[in-house]
């Protein structure tokens, strides 16, 4: 063994300086499972779900958290790692509604009870609004749990949807915190944080009131950020099942960061917004705009035909007819009052390809440079 | 920009100026509040209005609207005078520092604390904490473009950062922020009237006869054309007759909108090109309705150069094209042919007329784009520009003297007004009016004033007031707020009906050619 390697899972691998034992295994294609970590934020250890086993230490220890020391010997998927998993999942899914399937057997008539309690709360009759999207779901099937094995907790906080955006669901918050570390620590806008002590913990904004009057700007940092159903766009909740959904990858269109998102869209409709993690220029940070600013794309203002104003009225033309005019008129008043009584303006707005084209037409056809866009101002 | 977005949190000292960037550029605002709220990196403000990144800042200046050379000249006089200047950069990269050495001598921190209203004692601080940085950038936007003397004030930026040695590496650099999306991409493809794509100059004959055989046609004009801030004037007079108007909203957006109204008026024949019947589209011959960005293929290239791709998600409503696809048959039946099958195909020309793209194509971004200039299909792109030598070989230094916005307050315009935007809404409104959480935000256009100056006029929150400046005037709601300095309101641009651009001066700046949207003066007075 040289100096500065770990041992995971009987092979041999190099640390760098500062590494926590999840960066080696992250590195190497490891995989340790986590809920609470954010990556670039501070790690919390409060989940315990990536707890690993290493020898001599005397407890099981995070390993998002826990610094990569040379020598360790570590097993993550051991038998110790694996009971404790369990618990903490177990634990997690009776602490709120998780009535997604995970929910298990109705051997003692539990699971109609609660589910049907669950549903008269959420006001439908379907499973949890994040059913196929949800790090706690994936946990329970992978560890094989369902949460019955702990009693269900009460739910203390009703639903908080009086904002356009986002829909706080207290009831399936397991207070991991990762809301509020994208919020302080990702985009910086410290709207919210733990408030209250052990059984009435809850994510507040200051003096716990709505987001809607608090410091939040709809980022939506935070709903990209949470593993459960506690967090969700109102648009999507209900509406939209991943499976149902393609997602595209493509880049706002608002302003100058040109941040990359996924569009989700089903039946031709986008529904749903989430920054593409992983990638510049963004990392998965988005605005208000950008994630939510998308409902004008099916607006039913949006202009479908092409308009000829015949006596200071529009009427609807088919494209031969209003483009033939177009060409008509363009070339009647380069040939009779020269290519520079003609501009066009293009646009900030618009895809390069666009832009190309129309300086090229504008250059080439219409034989004049009197081309700009109103980028300045 | 000169650097990367992420670059920012390199930095040691980052100077931000005239740019809201919490509401213009939420997502590098993070990277600018994690930088100086989460690790050491000191962040000096330069912004009259107490907006949101003030709570960041360790050192917050605020100058009088329109008097930036002085307070950049200032900082250059402190560093110069103290010594903290890079000596090696100056000698081996810079020419001018003569000149300039001349020029700010009389910018001592007295001198223009009188004319910025900054204390002198901040101006020397800033200054020694800028140029004292390991790594110092800057950040800045429209509050300084937006001016008569807009060049004068990206020169100094420029001066500012050239004397103190930090350019070319990460975390430095002059880093404009571009408010569209794609400003950069509108700019680089020629769509300006004195250069071709890749800023090839349409006076140079080389360049129009290489043009003229890639285009395959003869005759291309090589005096430059009209900037928009001059051709809507010449629509006002006949010389321009026919104008086509493709995504843009000049109607809402240009300077002193009364005149331009007119301008319009006069136009022959006006097509307009748009996915919604904007203030403009109303007014045009011929309305062609096209795509937006979810229902097509294409690239946008963002503020820190970086080519990326935009892809089709969702059909688009009824007939509506793409822009290309509209252009390409108009040219065609004008007897040009444009056969294209796709955007891909429009890239690959593209991209063999402009040398900074020559090395891109769809293929090499298809994960994630590339900054140019990236002249060769191998070349990895170019994160960081000038980092041996500038493309003119030594930087130059300007001499720059300080002159005063172009409109003064008077008895009877007592109030400075300045434009700009909020979070909730984006431009003309076009696209997010039509959104309705970020209607429910952000409903109405508003005047934000000092609670000093709200006492002074005897006006409360809420008031409806009218807003008038010499050439028009609106009605807005009155917003008290501890953002807005004393003897200046704000009003944003994005409300058609109670548009700011009514008021606005459309004094130019004399080479960029942009309005002074961010200084003239006004009245208010209750509205009955
Ligand atoms: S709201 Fe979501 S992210 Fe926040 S603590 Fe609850 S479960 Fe975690
Ligand atoms: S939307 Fe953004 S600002 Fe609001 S609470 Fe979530 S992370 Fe914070
Ligand atoms: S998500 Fe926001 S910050 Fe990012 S490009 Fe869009 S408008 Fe700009
Ligand atoms: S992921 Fe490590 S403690 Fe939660």
């Amino acid at each position: 063994m040289t100096e500065n390697q770990v041992t995971i899972n009987g092979n041999p691998f190099p640390v760098q300086p500062d590494d926590t034992i999840l960066d080696v295994a992250r590195r190497n294609s490891i995989d340790i499972p986590t809920l609470c970590y954010l990556k670039g934020a501070t790690p919390t250890g409060a989940c315990r779900i990536c707890v690993v086993e290493v020898e001599n230490a005397r407890n099981l220890l995070p390993a998002c958290s826990t610094p990569a020391q040379a020598g360790m010997v570590i097993h993550t998927e051991s038998p110790a790692v694996v009971t404790s998993r369990k618990m903490s999942i177990e634990l997690l899914l009776a602490s709120g509604n998780h009535n997604c399937a995970v929910r298990g057997s109705d051997e003692t008539g539990s699971f109609t009870d609660f589910q049907l309690g669950v549903q008269a709360q959420d006001h439908s009759d379907r499973l949890c609004p994040a059913w196929g999207d949800c790090t706690l779901q994936d946990l329970a099937y992978r560890y094989q749990v369902s949460g019955e094995a702990f009693p269900a907790t009460e739910v203390k906080y009703p639903l908080e949807s009086v904002n356009p955006f986002i829909v706080r669901d207290f009831s399936r918050c397991i207070l991991c915190g990762r809301c509020v570390q994208a919020c302080n620590e990702v985009q910086v806008n410290n709207a919210i944080n733990f408030g209250y002590r052990g059984k009435n913990s809850k994510i507040v904004a200051a003096g716990d009131r709505p987001l809607k009057d608090s410091d939040c700007v709809f980022c939506g940092e935070c709903v990209q950020a949470c593993p459960t159903g506690a967090l969700m766009e109102k648009d999507a909740r209900y509406r939209w099942r991943p499976w149902e959904a393609e997602k595209i990858r493509t880049t706002c269109s608002y302003c100058g960061v040109g941040c990359q998102l996924d569009l989700h869209v089903k039946d031709n409709t986008v529904f749903k917004v989430t920054g593409a993690e992983e990638i510049a220029p963004n990392y998965g940070s988005l605005c208000v705009k950008g994630r939510f600013g998308y409902k004008f794309i099916n607006s039913p203002e949006r202009l479908s035909s092409p308009m000829i104003k015949e006596n200071g009225e529009f009427r609807k033309a088919d494209w031969n007819e209003a483009l033939d005019l177009v060409a008509r008129r363009f070339a009647e008043n380069r040939d009779s009052h020269g290519p520079d009584s003609m501009g066009v303006l293009t646009s900030a707005r618009i895809a390069n390809e666009d832009n190309y084209l129309a300086q090229k037409f504008t250059r080439a056809v219409l034989g004049t440079n009197n081309i700009d866009h109103c980028a300045r101002l | 920009m000169t650097n990367t977005i992420a670059d920012v949190e390199e930095a040691d000292v980052i100077l931000v100026t005239g740019s809201n960037t919490t509401e213009n550029h939420p997502v590098i605002s993070s990277f600018v509040k994690r930088a100086a709220s989460l690790k050491d990196t000191k962040l000096i403000l330069v912004d009259p209005r107490r907006i949101k990144l003030a709570e960041h800042a360790d050192m917050w200046l605020r100058p009088n609207l329109g008097t930036d050379v002085a307070w950049i000249n200032g900082l250059l006089h402190v560093i110069l005078k103290e010594g903290l200047y890079d000596r090696d950069f100056v000698e081996n990269r810079t020419q001018g520092f003569e000149a300039l050495q001349e020029m700010i001598e009389k910018f001592t921190p007295d001198y223009v604390s009188e004319i910025t209203g900054i204390p002198s004692r901040q101006i020397i601080e800033a200054a020694r904490l800028y140029a004292g940085a390991e790594n110092g950038a800057i950040l800045y936007c429209m509050g300084i473009t937006q001016h008569i003397s807009g060049t004068d004030n990206v020169k100094s930026l420029a001066n500012l950062a050239m004397v103190s040695g930090n350019l070319g590496r990460p975390g430095t650099g002059v880093n404009p922020l571009r408010g569209q999306n794609n400003v950069q991409g509108a700019c680089d493809m020629g769509g300006l009237p004195n250069v071709f794509t890749g800023y090839q100059k349409v006076t140079d004959a080389d360049t129009v006869g290489k043009m003229e055989s890639a285009w395959n046609t003869t005759g291309l004009s090589d005096k430059a054309g009209l900037p928009v801030t001059e051709m809507i004037p010449r629509a006002h007079s006949g010389e321009i007759k026919a104008l086509y108007v493709i995504g843009e909203n000049p109607l809402v957006s240009d300077p002193d909108l009364n005149h331009a109204e007119e301008s319009f008026s006069h136009l022959d024949f006006l097509v307009v090109q748009d996915i919604f019947m904007t203030e403009t589209a109303q007014k045009a011959d011929v309305v062609l309705p096209t795509t937006c960005f979810a229902e097509r293929d294409g690239t946008f290239t963002n503020t820190e150069r970086r080519v990326q791709r935009v892809r089709k998600a969702v059909h688009p409503p009824g007939a509506a094209r793409e822009d290309w696809r509209i252009i390409a048959e108009i040219s065609r039946r004008m007897g040009y042919p444009m056969d294209y099958k796709n955007a891909s195909e429009i890239f690959d020309e593209l991209a063999s007329v402009t040398p900074s793209y020559a090395g891109l194509s769809y293929a090499r971004i298809e994960r994630e784009g590339l900054h140019w200039p990236c002249p060769k299909p191998e070349h990895p792109g170019t994160p960081i520009l000038h980092a041996q030598a500038f493309p003119i070989g030594r930087g130059n230094l300007h001499a720059i003297d300080y002159i005063p916005p172009a409109e003064q307050v008077n008895d009877e315009y007592p109030l400075y007004l300045t434009t700009g935007r909020v979070l909730y809404q984006y431009h003309t409104g076009s696209m997010t009016r039509r959104t309705e959480g970020l209607n429910e935000r952000a409903p109405e256009s508003f005047v934000e004033i000092s609670p000093a100056d709200a006492e002074k006029y005897g006006l409360q929150e809420g008031d409806k007031i009218r807003i008038a400046s010499r050439r028009g005037e609106i009605m807005a709601r009155m917003t008290i707020s501890d953002k807005a300095v004393d003897g200046t309101v704000f009003i944003p641009f994005h409300y058609a009906e109670a548009a700011a651009n009514r008021l606005t001066n459309s004094a130019l700046d004399p080479v960029s050619k942009i309005p002074e949207y961010k200084v003239c003066a006004v009245k208010l007075s209750r509205a009955a």
